[in-house]
């Protein structure tokens, strides 16, 4: 885990209200599919770091790859980055996908909606890295008009299932809906999403009785597992906290479905 | 040139300490910062046994500053006097344990179990806990109750006691008193400022527990005239905090009247600020032509 200023390398517009960019950092040379940053904005109005998941990396280059959709005042500033900006930056932060549990899966699916889709390019980059070829991915996106972003970028890794809330592309409704009009049976999931479709994917898995792992989001304020504010309900004592509670931060953000009360 | 305190005869290398909540104890963040070049680590607030802490969200940012409902969720006694206690004896740092609870009794239970800790050099009690045998008020806001419990907490402790103080009430000087005629050693303050945020558009409340403490630079105006108010109305040293985000704001809380400093929510925002300020007393101290911290503490 490192904090220092990092560098605008290159900024994409990639669909409405969406943005990425390659920052350079040495946060890149430890960082895995999953784990996320802070970003600090420039105000000093705006004191706490963004959380933004690492949608890809490129270790050789010491650069991370960002996906964020324009939400508030952070993020809006980030969409004004240019290239050779520097941002501050503390990471990588929290546990990345868990794909050693992945031995003897055959069917594999990545499911995410909207602006959970960044965090699983990497995945699937090293899904692939490793030979696995059952790829499928499912995303859900607003509208075709909006941008369907990043979907080439998955079609060149894995069969891509694509949802639209309004019809306009693929399946119409959301990514459990592609799921179940392409027929497969997936015997794992990773998903990353607004929270109902993330209660869609826990409840598919507990009836299919197949693993399920979830990326979650709560507001945060240090990252690193310090100030104990962006928790969620287990369905254990936690072996950090003893209580029901694991930090997102650090115990996250990606956690077995079956483990947490979403 | 001499950056040392003392404060209630223990030594401190420099003023810096961390506030208590917003550093863990020290585990956290010892990968960043190294935590030996700390006047003090001060621990998160620790009970007699695990408290859940409050639902989310606990967070939320506002304007240079931010409101937090943790709701001091903790692991209890025995796993810190195993885990947190035993990883800090790795560090040459004083260590104070901030202490909260819902009774005077758990309080106490937790300052004798403390007691036996070699490497604890002080205590914090944390008086913004509520009150469960007094209808949930905190321990803080009232006079009575804070001598009262810096009373039982001094019999049982071995350790220096701080008390550290609830700026949620009309006069600070009067509870410094309070807590100085009880027996405090020292005092600690500002905590946080209670207050609330209201999100509009889905006309919900920001944190769940509707209302949550107010930190950060916007909190620094009211937290330095407090450390004032407080310096002045006692002769036990003060321990100043609130919205700290450099080595001038960390002098500017000496001048008015704090023998040390602690820095608080911006550890969030820059983990590296603590060694940033401890880096910038010396070289104010250099430029001043200041030998030692005691020619400026309390100078107005
Ligand atoms: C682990 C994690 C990974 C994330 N990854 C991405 C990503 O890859 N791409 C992306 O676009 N978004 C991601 N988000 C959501 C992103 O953090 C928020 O959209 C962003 O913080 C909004 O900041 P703002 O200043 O634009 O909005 P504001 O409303 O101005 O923010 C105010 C405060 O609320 C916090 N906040 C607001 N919305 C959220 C949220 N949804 N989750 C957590 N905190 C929030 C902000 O961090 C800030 O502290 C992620 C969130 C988490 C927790
Ligand atoms: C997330 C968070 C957790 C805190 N937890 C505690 C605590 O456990 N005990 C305590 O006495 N104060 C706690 N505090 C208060 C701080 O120690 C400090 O008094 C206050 O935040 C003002 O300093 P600051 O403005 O530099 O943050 C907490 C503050 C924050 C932001
Ligand atoms: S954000 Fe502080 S513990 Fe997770």
């Amino acid at each position: 885990m490192i904090s220092e200023k990092a560098v605008v390398e290159n900024k994409e517009h990639l669909a409405e209200g969406i943005y990425g960019a390659w920052l350079k950092t040495s946060a890149a040379r430890e960082a895995h599919p999953g784990q996320f940053v802070m970003l600090n904005t420039k105000s000093e109005a705006h004191l706490l770091g963004r959380p933004i998941s690492i949608c890809d990396i490129d270790r050789d280059k010491e650069r991370l790859r960002l996906v964020w959709r324009v939400a508030g005042y952070g993020t809006d500033e980030f969409s004004r980055l240019e290239e050779g900006d520097r941002i501050e930056l503390l990471g990588p932060l929290g546990n990345g996908f868990d794909i050693d549990s992945l031995s003897g899966a055959e069917n594999i699916a990545v499911m995410g909606g909207g602006i959970g889709a960044p965090p699983l390019l990497g995945l699937v980059r090293q899904l692939h890295g490793t030979g696995l070829k059952n790829i499928d991915v499912y995303l859900g996106y607003r509208s075709a008009s909006a941008g369907l972003f990043l979907a080439d970028e998955f079609k060149e890794l894995a069969a891509v299932h694509i949802a639209t809330d309004d019809g306009t592309a693929g399946t119409h409704g959301t990514v459990l809906d592609a799921l179940d009009s392409s027929g497969k049976a997936p015997d794992i999931i990773y998903a990353c999403g607004p929270m109902p479709m993330l209660k869609g994917v826990k409840q598919y898995a507990e009836e299919n009785l197949i693993p399920a792992y979830i990326s979650l989001e709560e507001r945060m304020a240090c990252g690193v597992g310090a100030c104990l504010g962006c928790v969620v309900k287990t369905r254990f004592k936690d072996a950090h906290s003893r209580v029901e509670n694991a930090r997102i931060c650090t115990e996250g953000p990606v956690f077995a479905a079956k483990d947490v009360d979403i | 040139m001499n950056t040392a305190v003392e404060i209630c005869g223990i030594n401190f290398k420099n003023p810096v300490m961390n506030a208590s909540g917003t550093f863990g104890s020290g585990m956290e963040y010892c990968g960043l910062v190294d935590l030996n070049r700390l006047g003090a680590v001060v621990t998160k607030g620790v009970a007699k046994v695990p408290w859940e802490g409050n639902p989310t969200p606990r967070v939320a940012e506002t304007a240079s500053g931010m409101l937090n409902a943790i709701g001091l969720q903790n692991p209890g006694i025995d796993v810190f006097i195993e885990r947190d206690l035993e990883f800090l004896k790795n560090y040459d740092t004083n260590v104070i344990v901030n202490v909260c609870g819902h009774s005077v009794g758990e309080y106490v239970e937790v300052v004798q179990r403390l007691a036996e800790c070699d490497n604890v050099s002080m205590l914090e009690i944390n008086v913004s806990c509520p009150n469960v045998h007094e209808g949930g008020i905190a321990f803080g806001t009232d006079p009575g109750a804070l001598e009262e419990i810096t009373k039982a907490v001094k019999k049982a402790a071995k350790q220096p006691v701080i008390m550290k103080l609830s700026p949620n009430v009309t006069s600070i000087a009067e509870m410094a008193k309070a807590a100085e005629a009880a027996g405090a050693d020292a005092l600690s303050l500002i905590n946080t400022i209670t207050g609330m945020k209201i999100d509009i558009y889905k006309r919900r409340f920001l944190l769940a527990n509707r209302t949550g403490g107010l930190s950060g630079p916007a909190i620094r105006p009211v937290a330095v005239r407090m450390v004032y108010e407080a310096a002045h109305a006692v002769k036990i040293p003060v321990i100043g905090m609130g919205g700290i985000a450099s080595a001038e704001d960390a002098i500017e809380f000496m001048m008015a009247g704090a023998s040390a400093v602690a820095v608080g929510m911006m550890n969030f925002h820059n983990p590296g600020i603590m060694t940033e300020i401890i880096d910038g007393i010396e070289r104010f101290m250099q430029e001043q032509g200041i030998d030692d911290l005691a020619e400026i503490t309390g100078i107005l």
